[in-house]
C-alpha cells in the first residue's frame, strides 16, 4: 500500500470514528425513543416535530437552545477534561450547585457586607471567580484523594455530590434564603445589577455566557494540545506509569486535572446564576452532572465535539417543553433518549455491529478499576 | 477481614449507639434504646447489604458494576408498578400483589444486569462507563414512566397516583415469646422480662431484611465452599488459567452478573414494597454507590460487606431514632438532628473508608478487565 493510500484510509477510519458512529448512535436512539413513545400511546412523528419546532422553529427557540447549551458546554468540557487526564468526574452536579450558590452569595451579599457599591468590573469577575474557585476545590479534593490514597474518584465524586447538595440545601433554607416575607421557596435574593452578565440582544434571553462557553471550549483545546500542562494531563491520562518515568509529577497533575474539571463545572453553575436566573434556586441544576457525561462521551472528549453534543442536548431539552405542550408526551422521554444515545455511544461496538462497520483499531482508555 | 477494619466497625457503631443512648436515657431504659437501634440498623441496612452482595457476585467474577444504584432504582420502580397493577387492575389482594411486586423487582434487577453483562462481557465496553449508562438509563426510564403513567391524563390510571397495596408486614417471629417463657422458667423478674422484650424487638423484622441476612451466609458458603464459588473466583482472579482448565469464562461471568442483578433487584424491592408504599424519582439516594464502598471495605466477601453495610445502617438509624427523643435535645444541639449534619455521616464515612487509612483491601486481580481469548 502506498503512503498516500494508507493516509487516506486512516482519514476514512478517523471520520468513521468521530462522525459516522456517533451520528448512527443518535439516529438509533431517536428511533428507539420513537418506539417507546408509540408504546405508551403517543405519536412519535408529532412528538419529534414538536421537539424540532420548539428548538429551532423561531428566533426565541434558537435563543433558548443557546441558553440551555451554555451550562451543558461548561459541564461537558469539565467531564471531557477529566477523561483526558484519565479520571471520571461524576461530581459535576455538586461542583455546579456549590459554585452557583457561592457566586450567588457574592452577587447579593457582598455589597451589603462591605457597605459599598461595587463597580461591575470588580463585582462580576469576583462572583464568577468565586464559583470557579469553589468548583475547583470540590473537584481537587477527590482528585487529591485519588492521587495520594488511591481512593477511586467515581465513588468520591458521587459522595461529594450528596455532601454538596446537603450543604446547598442547608444554605438555601437557612443563611442564604431570601428573607422577603412573601418568599416560601428555598432560593437566594436577587444578585446586584453589578454582578450580572448582560444579554447579547434586547428581548432575547441568550447572553454573553454563551460566548464565554464557546471561548472556554477554545481555551480547553488550547490548554490540552498547546501547553506543557495539557501535555502532562494527557500523558498521565494515557499512561500514568510512563508519565511517572518521564518525570511528570503524576499526583500533582491528577489533583490539578480533577480540580480544573470541577472549576469548569462550577463555572456552569456560576454562569446560570449571573447571566440567567440572577439568583440560585434549590434543585434547578438536577441532572446536569449526568447529562454532561453523555455530552463528553458523545463529543469524543474533544472540545469541538462537546460543543456540538451540548447544542444537540440543549435542543432536545428546549424543544421537549413544546413537544409536551403539543402532544402531552412528558418531557422526561428526553432523558430516556439521551440515556440511549449514551448507551450507543459508549458501546459503539453495538452500533458497529448493527450497521456492519469495521471495528476501530484505536483503544481509548477512559477509566481505571478499583486497583488504581 | 483484618482486626483493624473490624474494630473500626465496632467503634463507629458504639459511638453511634452511645449517642442515642445518652440523648434518650432519661425517657427510656438504655437496653430498649439499644435494641431499637439494632432493629432499625438491620432494617435500613437491607438495601446496602443486598447492593453490596450484588457487587460481590459481579466483581468476584471480574466485572465491575457501578450500575447497582440504577438497578436498585429501576427494580424499586418496576416492583412497585407490578404490585399496583396486580392490586388495582387485576384486583388481587394486598399480599399476593406485594409478592408479585417483589418477584417483578428481582426480575427487573436481573434484566438490567443482563444489559450490563452484554455491554461489559460481550461488547467489552469500559465497565465503569457501562455502569454509568445503566444508572442514567434507570433514572430516565423511571422518571419518564412515573410521569407518563401517574401524572398524564391519557394513562390507564387517569392521571392519579393509584392506591398502593401497602408494604410487606412484619414477620411474626415468636422470639419474644420464647425469651419470655425462658424468663418464666428461670426467674420471673421485671428486669428479665424487659430484656426479653428488648431481645424480641431486634427480631421484629420484615421478609426482605431477613432474606438479606440469610443471603449473606448462603453467599459466603457458595463463594468459599462450592465448585460454583471456586469457578467464580477463578474467572475473577485469573480468567486465562480458568479457561485453560476448561471453565467457560464468558458463561460464568454472565451467570454471576445476572445473579448479582437479581440480588440488587430484591434490594430495590425494599424501597417501595417493604419500607414505604410509594415511589419517588431518585429515591435510592446513592445507596447503590455506598454499597459499593461497603463491598470494598468488606474486602469483597459477603460477611465483610454485610458488616460494613451495618455501619452505614447504624448511621442512618441514628438519624431515625433521634427523632423519637427530639424534645430531649437541648436547643443549642438542635442542628445535630437535621439531615444536613447527621445525614452527611454515611457519605463522609464512605470517603474515609475509600482512602484505605483503616486498612487497604485487594480487589479480585482481573476485576474490570474484559476477557480476551
Amino acid at each position: 500500500m502506498s503512503q498516500s493510500q494508507s493516509k487516506k484510509s486512516e482519514l476514512v477510519s478517523k471520520l468513521t470514528d468521530t462522525l459516522l458512529v456517533p451520528t448512527l448512535a443518535i439516529v438509533t436512539a431517536i428511533v428507539l425513543g420513537g418506539i417507546i413513545i408509540a408504546f405508551v400511546g403517543g405519536n412519535p412523528f408529532a412528538a419529534y416535530a414538536g421537539l424540532l419546532e420548539g428548538a429551532f422553529g423561531s428566533l426565541k427557540g434558537i435563543s433558548e437552545t443557546a441558553v440551555w447549551s451554555t451550562p451543558y458546554i461548561f459541564a461537558g468540557l469539565a467531564v471531557a477534561l477529566a477523561f483526558k487526564g484519565g479520571l471520571f468526574n461524576i461530581g459535576g452536579e455538586g461542583q455546579l450547585a456549590l459554585g452557583a450558590t457561592t457566586s450567588a452569595w457574592v452577587g447579593y451579599a457582598l455589597p451589603d457586607l462591605l457597605g459599598v457599591e461595587l463597580p461591575m468590573v470588580i463585582h462580576l469577575p469576583l462572583a464568577i471567580l468565586t464559583g470557579m474557585a469553589v468548583g475547583f476545590l470540590w473537584g481537587a479534593i477527590p482528585g487529591a484523594l485519588k492521587a495520594y490514597t488511591g481512593a477511586h474518584e467515581v465513588i468520591n465524586t458521587i459522595m461529594m455530590n450528596y455532601i454538596a447538595l446537603n450543604i446547598v440545601s442547608y444554605l438555601m433554607n437557612g443563611p442564604f434564603k431570601d428573607k422577603n416575607p412573601l418568599n416560601v421557596i428555598a432560593r437566594t435574593p436577587l444578585i446586584a445589577e453589578s454582578a450580572r452578565i448582560p444579554p447579547l440582544f434586547d428581548g432575547l434571553r441568550v447572553h454573553w455566557g454563551f460566548i464565554l462557553a464557546l471561548a472556554m471550549a477554545y481555551g480547553v483545546w488550547w490548554l490540552l494540545w498547546k501547553t506543557n500542562l495539557g501535555f502532562e494531563i494527557r500523558t498521565v491520562g494515557a499512561n500514568p506509569e510512563a508519565a511517572k518515568y518521564a518525570g511528570i509529577n503524576v499526583k500533582k497533575i491528577m489533583t490539578l486535572s480533577l480540580g480544573l474539571s470541577g472549576m469548569l463545572a462550577g463555572l456552569a453553575g456560576t454562569v446560570e446564576v449571573t447571566a440567567l436566573n440572577y439568583r440560585h434556586e434549590l434543585g434547578f441544576s438536577q441532572g446536569y452532572g449526568f447529562d454532561a457525561i453523555a455530552i463528553a462521551l458523545l463529543g469524543k472528549n474533544h472540545p469541538l465535539g462537546v460543543v456540538l453534543a451540548a447544542i444537540l442536548f440543549a435542543a432536545m431539552r428546549n424543544g421537549a417543553t413544546r413537544m409536551q405542550f403539543l402532544t402531552q408526551i412528558p418531557v422526561d422521554i428526553i432523558s430516556v433518549v439521551q440515556a440511549l444515545i449514551l448507551l450507543f455511544v459508549a458501546a459503539d461496538a453495538i452500533v458497529r455491529y448493527l450497521y456492519r462497520i469495521k471495528q476501530s483499531d484505536e483503544k481509548v482508555v477512559l477509566t481505571r478499576g478499583w486497583g488504581g | 477481614m483484618d482486626w483493624k477494619r473490624y474494630s473500626f466497625i465496632a467503634l463507629v457503631i458504639i459511638v453511634l449507639f452511645g449517642t442515642v443512648v445518652l440523648v434518650g436515657m432519661e425517657a427510656e431504659p438504655p437496653i430498649l434504646i439499644i435494641s431499637s437501634m439494632i432493629a432499625t440498623t438491620i432494617a435500613v441496612a437491607t438495601p446496602l447489604t443486598l447492593g453490596a452482595l450484588s457487587g460481590v457476585f459481579c466483581e468476584r467474577a471480574g466485572v465491575v458494576n457501578i450500575g447497582i444504584e440504577g438497578m436498585l432504582l429501576a427494580s424499586a420502580f418496576f416492583g412497585w408498578l407490578a404490585s399496583i397493577y396486580m392490586n388495582t387492575i387485576f384486583g388481587f389482594g394486598a399480599t399476593p400483589s406485594l409478592i408479585v411486586g417483589v418477584l417483578a423487582a428481582i426480575l427487573s434487577g436481573g434484566l438490567f444486569a443482563l444489559l450490563h453483562a452484554v455491554l461489559s462481557i460481550t461488547f467489552k465496553v469500559d465497565q465503569i462507563i457501562g455502569g454509568t449508562v445503566i444508572n442514567i438509563l434507570a433514572i430516565g426510564m423511571t422518571g419518564f414512566l412515573n410521569r407518563q403513567l401517574f401524572f398524564s391524563k391519557t394513562s390507564i390510571f387517569g392521571g392519579n397516583v393509584p392506591h398502593a397495596p401497602g408494604v410487606l408486614p412484619l414477620l411474626d417471629l415468636p422470639v419474644e415469646n420464647w425469651a419470655n417463657s425462658l424468663c418464666n422458667t428461670i426467674n420471673a423478674s421485671e428486669a428479665c422480662t424487659m430484656n426479653a422484650t428488648a431481645f424480641g424487638n431486634i427480631f421484629e423484622q420484615k421478609p426482605i431484611a431477613i432474606s438479606a441476612i440469610l443471603l449473606v451466609f448462603i453467599s459466603n458458603y457458595v463463594l468459599f465452599n462450592t465448585r460454583w464459588g471456586l469457578r467464580m473466583r477463578a474467572v475473577g482472579e485469573h480468567p486465562k488459567a480458568a479457561d485453560t482448565v476448561g471453565i467457560n469464562v464468558v458463561r460464568t461471568r454472565y451467570l454471576n452478573v445476572v445473579i448479582g442483578g437479581l440480588i440488587a433487584g430484591l434490594g430495590g424491592a425494599y424501597f417501595t414494597l417493604e419500607s414505604v408504599p410509594s415511589f419517588e424519582p431518585l429515591m435510592t439516594n446513592g445507596r447503590g454507590f455506598i454499597s459499593l464502598a461497603a463491598m470494598i471495605f468488606g474486602n469483597w466477601t459477603p460477611v465483610g460487606a454485610w458488616a460494613a453495610s451495618l455501619v452505614f445502617g447504624a448511621s442512618q438509624a441514628l438519624q431515625i431514632n433521634l427523632q423519637f427523643f427530639r424534645d430531649l435535645i437541648p436547643p443549642q444541639w438542635a442542628f445535630f438532628q437535621n439531615s444536613y449534619s447527621v445525614g452527611q455521616i454515611p457519605y463522609l464515612l464512605t470517603m474515609i473508608i475509600m482512602t484505605g487509612i483503616i486498612g487497604k483491601t485487594t480487589p479480585p486481580a482481573a476485576d474490570g478487565q474484559p476477557y480476551e481469548k
